[in-house]
């Protein structure tokens, strides 16, 4: 992989070249525009009132004191929404149960249609001249609630007698299945040796540090609305709301994604405060701005994970893997959030082979309600609780075993490719044993018992852990997503917009928000079509300029947003020539397009790129008989397979077991991501999933109190984000097996991190403490007991 | 947050008079009482800031030890040269509290006055058997810590100045809680001229004196001693930060590390 | 009530009538649309607001506009004179010290104090320095590199 330190060098390919970012500028001199930066002319202020209890029924709702509150302009509820036929948020994949049904869609209100699930469902929207009237008059509004009993706890949610909604009486959303049931009990019939886990992969609460936030305007000129919103992916946002929710042509709406403060997907769904908003904002007549404090973004963000497993791995005498059983319990939350179904079945199950040739696979996953705000994907989605577990009981089947942990994995690693694994993904590349070598080698893997005995005679204990993850990116085969329950789509779109004067705007699909996009696709087609960098301009995030594209999750940006834009690219080229044989007097075929000129064949005869294109926009001498004016060229790429990132991690933590606090030595991180566009921006990429990772294992836990329903971590003071201290500075490196299905061979690189450090801390510490298993996050306390033999 | 009345003295007789009558709250640095309105956890008719007093921010060595003014910010107290001689321990304890953009603005009379059971001043204000100084008397440390959020402090009462006596053998080890950084168990361990004191903040429902590590470390100022008292669990702290039990343990744990501290200066 | 609040503002002269519940960070944002200091917490934490007021780094959502009557306020927007950037902001730019850019005014203002306080830092005391800044998006790793090329003096690249 390129240096991140090396200056760029104009003469090579900006491709593999660490292009500093040109998004750069706004954001270090506070001249970006993120959504609540955005001022419109005569904007009210809006304020949600939200539910105070985990469950009830609402009885009665007095607006009356509110609306005569001074500077109230409207006050919406549930039931004015009823009135227009405002229809529910839907959920984008469905998923069938193991007997066949379909999942149940309990109905997803805007505003609370006579009850509340969770602490801070929306039930009325407060609309005010300024944002402190606006507050004070939701003081006013008197709810009438009378409670209901809580279902809190993941595990007994499908047998307590309480239902969330009333037409789910079980709480239960679907009951899974997947792989070969039979194939799995007969390998563990035979097996030699069965290790066994249990699970709880710990319920996370996004915070990007950008509260979530929109802004919605209706102009009454063109009867068109104009939504500003932290979003991931307006066109699905604006697809969803028009033809699911409200009931407008997608024509009439637009949706502008500006600068975001981070998504990590939690700003890929439709949310309710997004619809309400665009709703009132006619009736009002003027735009209403929301911006989320940030207690309300814990309350109401989607949540992640949130799974309780248990996994069982079978085994020959050598410890080849036989068969692996997993059984899921995973929490929807109150209402389904719009990928939530998918994500602990398609985005789970089907990597539960991880690297290893396990024959025989097969998982159930029971998805339940309960009274807790929705949960859905969060960066790695499915992926990162996968891995988690196979990652974990492999490295315990090492220990079982009495073999070493990269010797039972090397043992088991698949090698010959492409590779169909027993749960439905075929791994086009791979090659896992040479990132573990890499790994072990930076992490100095040989020297560790030398570390532990220094560790030891200071009265420390140190460990040693490893995670091979890999996961299916690129999000995806529309029509393989399709047959898996995706209602959706998942192509993605680029336009290539060349002006005459030679520059080129590129219109994506792909939304960033902070991934770095503007220079890394500016890269890419500056690479392709010979010009400098800087004359290339990158355009994202708003659904009135963009053609429809999916957005950016599931590190799919470079993959399948790249390649559309490079598809566009090359219509251009192909366009481009024939404008050139034209202009050369040559035949079409005979034209080389190469280092931004085209050339005739075999002759020093060629003709810049920029002579091309303001011949396209001046067609004085051009072929107008055979090929229109202009050169503006779009594609939609729809992807043949999933891209399969794949790596190895290596974390070594020391202990203090007076105090249970741990001291990460090293983490090192060795990724496979394909060809590499921009090295700096891919390892920026993998830290801050590893950062999230190490946040996962170490200390975020999201907490909701069993009896009350009520968020216990409800801020910075309660739910712990790590800071600079707390984690050290990684060892980065890559592999590289290009991906064989794009043609920019790329696999993504966005989520890695999160997926493949979580298990390696946790191997590393329970290495560390020689006991079997320890509870994310691994706070102080809980290390402390297991340090100490004291009971968890 | 709630609206209110603003006023802003240049003088203490001044900040009196407006706190006089109404239903008001002293504002001083502002690092946890403007958080505490935001959330509208707090709520006062008037406010009367205390920042353009300037004699109040004033530290000055006297007699036996330094007197550090109400207003003086953490970060004036953790680099102020008199209080690293006399007292180094507190101009330590000054400097972790929070983080530096906190340290800029939160005072040593606004955190006592507010008396946050996770705040670290109070551990230093009980070690050392400070004295705290106010519009009317002045009043010891062993008396003012009272309850959760509660402090002997009359209604309109200013406190003005704290005196800290000069101790050497003296550190304040914080253990921070890692979502607030706040200390999740703080001890200030000092040898003073009654005898060891040791201050524990972050276990209770507000700072105390662990009498049990006083006597131990009377007979045997050493970190072993320490270490080996098990503090009881009786009206310890329990949350998902830490549950009583290890707290508990805790506090002889950290009162080693401050006991070692002390030793090493 | 309201209350007239005249400060200086990267070197200019304002006052603005505001409610006294004002916080500095409003009234930079509203008053003056200086929106380029950031609100990401409501528990004074994550250092997203963070400037200077008379030279000392603060967190201006933890501070009432009238208590800072009188003073200097520095934000992102005025760290760069004459279009030329400050050294700590080419060094973030340079080491890719920022992804989604939210925290990165606050952190920004945050890292000028810090090398200012303590010019030769080390690794740990950067990072102990920074625990006012929460950012989500770069594991930090990167912003105490960037941090540590603006102590080094190096001179960015150009591209």
């Amino acid at each position: 992989m390129g240096n991140m330190n090396e200056p760029f060098d104009p003469s090579k390919s900006p491709i593999g070249q660490s292009v500093r970012r040109r998004e750069d500028r706004r954001f270090i001199t506070g001249n970006a525009n993120y959504t609540d930066d955005v001022v419109l002319q005569g904007q009210t202020f809006g304020v949600f009132l939200r539910s105070p209890h985990a469950h009830a029924r609402i009885r009665s709702i007095d607006l009356a004191a509110a609306k005569a509150a001074p500077g109230v302009v409207d006050i919406i509820t549930g039931a004015e929404l009823a009135d227009a036929k405002v229809g529910g948020l839907p959920c984008g994949w469905l998923i069938h149960s193991k007997d066949g049904t379909p999942m149940k869609e309990p109905a997803h209100p805007v505003l609370a249609q006579g009850k509340v699930r969770h602490v801070g469902d929306q039930v009325a929207l407060i609309v005010a001249e300024t944002l402190l009237q606006a507050k004070d008059a939701a003081e006013l509004v008197v709810v009438d609630y009378e409670e209901l009993p809580a279902v809190i706890d993941l595990s007994a949610a499908d047998s307590t007698g309480t239902s969330v909604h009333d037409d789910v009486s079980d709480n239960t959303c679907y009951d899974w299945g997947h792989g070969d049931k039979a194939a799995v009990d007969a390998a563990f019939a035979k097996a030699a040796k069965v290790t066994k886990l249990s699970f709880v992969n710990n319920r996370l609460i996004p915070n990007a540090i950008e509260p979530r936030a929109a802004n919605a305007a209706y102009n009454r000129s063109d009867e068109s609305y104009t939504l500003y919103v932290a979003n991931q992916n307006p066109h699905v946002e604006r697809l969803l709301m028009c033809a699911f929710v409200l009931g407008l042509p997608e024509s009439k709406v637009r949706v502008i994604a500006p600068d975001v403060g981070g998504g990590f997907g939690s700003k890929i769904f439709l949310y309710p405060e997004d619809v309400a908003l665009v709703w009132a904002s006619k009736r009002v007549g003027r735009p209403i701005k929301w911006t989320a404090e940030r207690s309300e973004s814990f309350l109401t963000d989607a949540h992640g994970r949130d799974h309780v497993s248990t996994a069982e791995l079978a085994m020959d005498q050598d410890g080849n893997f036989l068969a692996l059983r997993v059984k899921t319990i995973a929490n929807m939350g109150a209402y389904l959030s719009t990928f939530a179904s998918a994500v602990p079945t398609i985005l789970y199950a089907t990597l539960l082979a991880g690297q290893y040739k396990t024959p025989a696979i097969y998982a159930e996953v029971k998805a339940v309600f309960t009274n807790t705000a929705p949960v859905d994907a969060y960066r790695g989605a499915g992926r990162p609780e996968a891995t988690y577990l196979v990652e974990r009981i492999v490295e315990q089947a090492a220990r079982d075993m009495k073999m070493d942990p990269a010797e039972i994995r090397k043992k088991n690693f698949i090698t010959t490719f492409p590779y169909a694994t027993p749960v439905g993904l075929t791994y086009d590349v791979g090659g896992y044993a040479a990132h573990l070598d890499k790994a072990m080698e930076l992490a100095d893997v040989k020297g560790f018992p030398a570390r532990k005995a220094a560790s030891a005679a200071k009265g420390k204990k140190r460990g040693l852990g490893y995670a091979c993850y890999i996961e299916a990116c690129g999000i995806a085969p529309s029509n393989i997503a399709g047959a898996l329950g995706a209602r959706a789509g998942l192509f993605e779109a680029g336009e290539v917009r060349v002006h005459p004067t030679g520059t080129v705007t590129v219109f994506t699909g792909s939304h960033s928000h902070g991934q770095g996009h503007e220079t890394t696709f500016a890269q890419v087609v500056a690479a392709r079509l010979g010009i400098p960098v800087g004359n290339v301009e990158i355009v994202h995030g708003d659904t009135g300029r963009v053609p429809f594209g999916m957005g950016t999750y599931g590190s799919r940006s470079l993959a399948v947003g790249g390649t559309a834009i490079v598809k566009a690219v090359d219509k251009v080229i192909a366009k481009g020539k024939k404008i050139a044989a034209h202009l050369l007097e040559a035949a079409d075929s005979d034209i080389e397009f190469e280092n931004g000129e085209f050339k005739v064949a075999g002759t020093d005869k060629k003709i810049a790129w920029g002579n091309v294109s303001l011949t396209a926009y001046v067609p004085h001498n051009f072929p107008l008989d055979k090929l229109e004016p202009g050169l503006n060229e779009n594609a939609f790429y729809d992807p043949t397979n999933f891209t399969y990132p794949a790596g190895s991690y290596i974390c070594e933590v020391e202990v203090d077991s007076d105090t249970g606090k741990v001291k990460i030595e090293q983490f090192v991180a060795v990724d496979d991501f394909g060809n590499i566009v921009n090295p700096m921006i891919v390892e920026g990429q993998v830290h801050g999933g590893i950062a999230q990772g190490l946040g996962q294992a170490m200390m975020e836990a999201c907490a909701y109190d069993p009896e009350s329903g009520q968020l216990v971590t409800g801020s910075y003071m309660d739910y712990a984000m790590p800071r600079a201290i707390d984690i050290p500075s990684f060892k980065i490196a890559t592999t590289n097996t290009p991906c064989s299905h794009n043609p920019l061979g790329v696999k993504g690189c966005g989520e890695a991190g999160a997926i493949g450090s979580p298990p390696a801390y946790i191997n590393a510490l329970t290495d560390a403490l020689g006991v079997v298993d320890l509870a994310m996050p691994a706070t102080p306390e809980r290390v402390w007991r297991a340090a100490n033999g004291l009971p968890a | 947050m709630y609206a209110f009345e603003y006023q802003r003295p240049t003088s203490r007789d001044a900040a009196k008079s407006a706190a006089a009558g109404a239903d008001t709250r002293y504002l001083a640095g502002g690092q946890s009482l403007i958080q505490a309105m935001r959330l509208r956890l707090s709520q006062s008719e008037r406010l009367v800031d205390l920042g353009a007093i300037a004699d109040l921010k004033a530290i000055k060595a006297d007699g036996n030890g330094v007197t550090i003014g109400a207003m003086a910010t953490h970060a004036s107290v953790a680099s102020n040269a008199d209080v690293k001689r006399i007292a180094p321990a507190i101009a330590e304890l000054a400097g972790g509290i929070g983080d530096p953009m906190v340290r800029n603005m939160g005072t040593i009379g606004g955190s006592i006055a507010n008396a946050d059971p996770a705040a670290c001043y109070p551990a230093g204000v009980l070690a050392f058997n400070a004295t705290i100084h106010t519009d009317r008397r002045t009043i010891a440390a062993d008396d003012f810590f009272t309850g959760l959020w509660e402090t002997a402090l009359q209604p309109g009462e200013l406190i003005t100045a704290i005196a800290f006596p000069a101790a050497q053998k003296a550190a304040y080890v914080k253990y921070k809680q890692q979502a607030s950084r706040f200390a999740l168990i703080g001890v200030c361990v000092a040898q003073t001229a009654g005898g060891v004191r040791v201050g524990v903040t972050g276990a209770k429902g507000h700072a105390f004196r662990a009498t049990e590590i006083e006597n131990a470390l009377a007979k045997s100022f050493t970190p072993e001693a320490a270490k080996a008292v098990k503090m009881p669990t009786t009206d310890i702290n329990a949350d998902l930060h830490g549950s009583a039990e290890y707290r508990a343990a805790m506090i002889g744990v950290i009162a080693s590390r401050a006991v070692a501290a002390a030793l090493a200066r | 009530m309201d209350i007239p609040i005249s400060l200086t503002v990267n070197g200019k002269s304002v006052t603005k009538t505001v409610d006294s519940r004002t916080l500095l960070v409003q009234y930079l944002r509203e008053q003056l649309q200086l929106t380029g200091t950031h609100v990401g917490c409501d528990t004074a934490q994550c250092g997203a607001c963070t400037v200077h007021m008379n030279g000392r780094a603060i967190k201006s959502c933890s501070i009432l506009a009238a208590q800072v009557q009188g003073s200097q306020i520095t934000t992102i927007e005025g760290l760069a004179k004459n279009g030329e950037l400050h050294p700590m902001q080419a060094a973030f730019r340079e080491c890719h010290g920022l992804q989604c850019g939210f925290c990165t005014p606050g952190m920004v203002m945050s890292a000028v104090q810090l090398l200012a306080d303590n010019p030769k830092a080390s690794e740990e005391e950067i990072r102990e320095a920074l625990d006012g800044n929460i950012c989500r998006c770069t594991g930090y790793h990167n912003i105490v590199k960037s941090i540590q090329f603006c102590q080094s003096g190096q001179t960015p690249t150009a591209v």
